[in-house]
């Protein structure tokens, strides 16, 4: 049982850089990682800019240590979660009740593309190989394994909130003693599936990303995997290193609004930010900056912003959508911006939110274009809203 | 942690929705294949909502909301979804759509319909529910992680009525790719015939169950779920003996109290040593069932067990399709469910009678 939550470790591959130096560099110097694909193949591949990760699959596996023929998917997986795990450097952990909670929304579908292309175009059997570790946990099972993270192992499939939800998971399981010690978050790997299905929707922007200015036009799709190392105030303790942060509150809800749209008030968006608050027994006046979902899609900026103006007005925290770097990792995208999280409150550095020229008519403030440093960051607010009306948000606070 | 089912109701491949398979014979399949038999939905959606679900959709939401109205209620206070396979109809639909099409023209349905938490988001959508809502995939413990959330969160104190359940489809074209996995059998076996079969693999199923977990004492209640434990990653017998003696114990309890054991025999002559292996020794004296030649193999059945379980120790009742045994207790009070899948995802959940 731990009242506290600590985060001792963080991990992240993404496409503006394959570890938190590089990533935490790439947004210090606003460098944004959507570029042309060199490695996910698809059709639309001049037309609609993505956010990949700078490395083949080759490359991965070896980082990974895992095979080459493993999907994409498990190798972002593994090299982000053994970063974390590392960089907690928790002494005897095979002492400890220690587990892994993962996130996926489409698992291995990099490779399952490829046994359908085989079974439906070549008209051949399709290998077992490329699909042997579709699904979503399959990917937890095996990383968890490698990880030598066994006490208990879960995977969470809420859409683009997914890895918020994997962490918030992770924490109620420290706090209820099941677990000692959690490496949780989530991934997605590229995929034609993810890609075609926003660009049916209409909301895959043709250039790169704006979120929340008044001229934005949709998402960029990216990929990677973000994790952190949840330890209890025992485990805290025991180490001999500065931790980032705790994990001060969380909060989980549903908009019922739509299968793919956010309400326009944002219900759900504020129920989650509130109960968040809540939990941390902090008011809005406490939050020094929110990671925005901010996809750069009309609805959900929108939606987002209006919740967030129903919470926080007169008094606005510094805010910006880290997805103007990393593009929206989908599954991924929840604990890769609870990593960044975790860097404003070490650091006490702001993110830019790139690109904004306008901001948004609706609303009464605006978002963050500069990087800041020397910002007394206290408490952040990290919101994950996806399909389904499934909104997580997160609050990491200053120990 | 402990748990009441306040209500619970279940699509299966037998006729479950009614309860029709307590009283009548089971349906027999002969093509390794148990797909689910589809209730008449019209009491519960009308044609237009009908008209825009998918399969999954109409099976998973068709029992919750069930669940949610036997239990008197209006809506919950979370709502928790297990799948293993997610939306496995639609996402093949989306990706054929993809090769063929060479990624143009395509229509998004099958796409927003595809999602792991569709069923979940569904779910909430037609109760208007903006609480917690949470989905899980993560393979054969995905119905078990359901109930250990709600138990967190009814231990938490942050909910009084959750409904918890799991759904997952099977499709012609995943059935012929998990069947050269050697998941199931290759030559057609009766479901009938399942535990006699003796050769490698099983029978695919399908389905879906929800339940309302509560933590108030009502008349209306069907059972308790008292434990819960899961054990991902070993082919030790004895090790899996030794778990589940110290869960008995754990739960003052000694064998001769589970007065009904429910197994995840399925027929496949690799998992055989394990159930065997337990009867022999920790169960030896106890009545046990099986129960998967009636939903057949897949990763959530675990799901059915408990729904079998819930109205076994509230009708105090076996369906008509297992024999009495002169051994058998005259009351169910205990019940003990053990599944496990490919070798791995060990699971018990222990339940008890209200009574």
């Amino acid at each position: 049982m731990s009242e506290r939550i600590y985060i001792a470790g963080i991990g992240i591959i993404s496409a503006i850089g394959n570890n938190t130096a590089e990533c935490l560099d790439a947004l210090e110097h606003e460098r944004a990682g959507m570029d042309a694909t060199k490695y996910f193949s698809t059709i639309h591949a001049n037309e609609i800019p993505v956010a990949e990760v700078k490395l083949s699959n080759e490359a991965l596996s070896i980082k990974a240590g895992l095979p080459r023929t493993s999907t994409r998917t498990m190798l972002l997986c593994m090299i982000a979660a053994q970063e974390a795990l590392k960089d907690a450097s928790i002494k005897n952990i095979d002492k400890l009740k220690a587990g892994f909670i993962s996130a996926s929304t489409v698992g291995g579908m990099d490779k399952t593309e490829k046994f359908f292309n085989d079974s439906f175009k070549k008209n051949v059997a399709g290998d077992l190989h490329d699909v042997v570790n579709h699904e979503c946990g399959m990917t937890t099972e095996i990383v968890a394994g490698r990880l030598q993270l066994n006490t208990f192992n879960a995977t969470i499939s809420t859409a683009c909130s997914s890895s918020a939800s994997s962490i918030m998971f992770a924490a109620r399981l420290i706090k209820a003693g099941i677990l000692d010690v959690a490496v949780a978050g989530g991934v997605d790997a590229l995929a034609k599936f993810t890609l075609n299905g926003f660009n049916t929707l209409l909301i895959l922007d043709a250039q790169f990303c704006k979120p929340f200015d008044e001229n934005r036009n949709g998402l960029n799709l990216g990929e990677g995997a973000g994790y952190v190392t949840l330890v209890s105030e025992k485990v805290a303790a025991t180490l001999d290193k500065d931790l980032y942060c705790g994990l001060k509150g969380y909060a989980n809800a549903n908009d019922a609004f739509h299968q793919t749209a956010s309400s326009p008030d944002g219900v759900g968006s504020l129920l989650a930010m509130q109960g968040a608050l809540n939990a941390a027994g902090l008011t809005a006046n406490d939050i020094d900056y929110i990671n925005l979902h901010g996809t750069g899609t009309f609805n959900n900026d929108l939606s987002e912003g209006k919740a967030i103006e129903k919470l926080f007005h007169p008094r606005y925290p510094k805010m910006s959508s880290t997805k103007s770097f990393t593009g929206h990792t989908l599954g991924a995208s929840g604990s890769i911006e609870a990593v960044f999280s975790c860097l404003t409150v070490q650091h006490n550095i702001i993110f830019p939110n790139l690109r904004l020229e306008t901001p948004m008519h609706e609303l009464p403030y605006t978002v963050e274009k500069k990087f800041l440093t020397d910002v007394p960051v206290k408490n952040v607010l990290s919101n994950s809203f996806g399909f389904g009306g499934n909104c997580t948000s997160l609050i990491f606070s200053k120990i | 942690m402990k748990a009441y089912i306040r209500s619970t109701s279940c699509i299966s491949p037998q006729k479950s929705f009614d309860h029709e398979i307590f009283y009548q014979q089971p349906v027999e399949y002969t093509n390794n294949f148990l797909a689910v038999i589809e209730p008449d939905y019209t009491s519960i959606f009308d044609i237009k909502q009908l008209r825009r679900m998918s399969r999954i959709m109409r099976m998973g939401l068709a029992p919750a909301i069930r669940s949610v109205q036997e239990a008197g209620l209006e809506s919950v206070d979370a709502i928790i979804t297990g799948t293993a396979y997610g939306c496995m109809e639609e996402s093949e639909k989306f990706l054929k759509k993809i090769i063929e099409l060479d990624e143009t023209m395509l229509s998004p349905t099958p796409f927003i319909q595809s999602t792991h938490n569709t069923v979940g988001a569904q779910i909430a959508l037609f109760l208007k529910c903006h609480a917690y809502n949470n989905t899980f995939a993560h393979r054969s413990f995905s119905f078990e992680h359901t109930v250990i959330d709600a138990m967190l969160l009814l231990h938490e104190n942050k909910a009084k009525h959750i409904l918890t359940g799991s759904a997952d489809e099977i499709t012609e074209f995943t059935f012929g790719v998990l069947q050269r996995f050697g998941l199931y059998k290759q030559e057609p076996v009766s479901n009938f015939d399942l535990y006699t079969s003796g050769t490698r693999g099983s029978i695919v199923g399908e389905g879906a169950a929800f339940f309302v977990l509560s933590n108030e004492v009502s008349e209306m209640n069907y059972a308790r779920i008292d434990d819960l434990e899961l054990l991902q990653k070993t082919n030790d017998i004895p090790a899996i003996q030794s778990w589940m003696e110290n869960f008995l114990q754990k739960n003052n309890l000694t064998a001769q109290d589970i007065d009904l054991v429910i197994t995840g025999r399925n027929g496949d002559f690799r998992g055989q040593k394990f159930y065997d292996a337990i009867e022999q020794s920790v169960f030896s004296h106890n009545t046990i069932i099986n129960y998967k030649h009636l939903c057949g193999e897949y990763p959530t059945s675990s799901s059915f067990a408990a729904w079998l379980a819930a109205n076994i120790l509230k009708m105090q009742q076996l369906p008509v399709c297992f024999n009495k045994t002169p051994d058998m207790k005259q009351a169910f009070k205990n019940a003990l469910i053990y599944n496990f899948y490919q070798g791995r995802y060990h699971s018990l959940i222990l339940l008890s009678a209200i009574n």
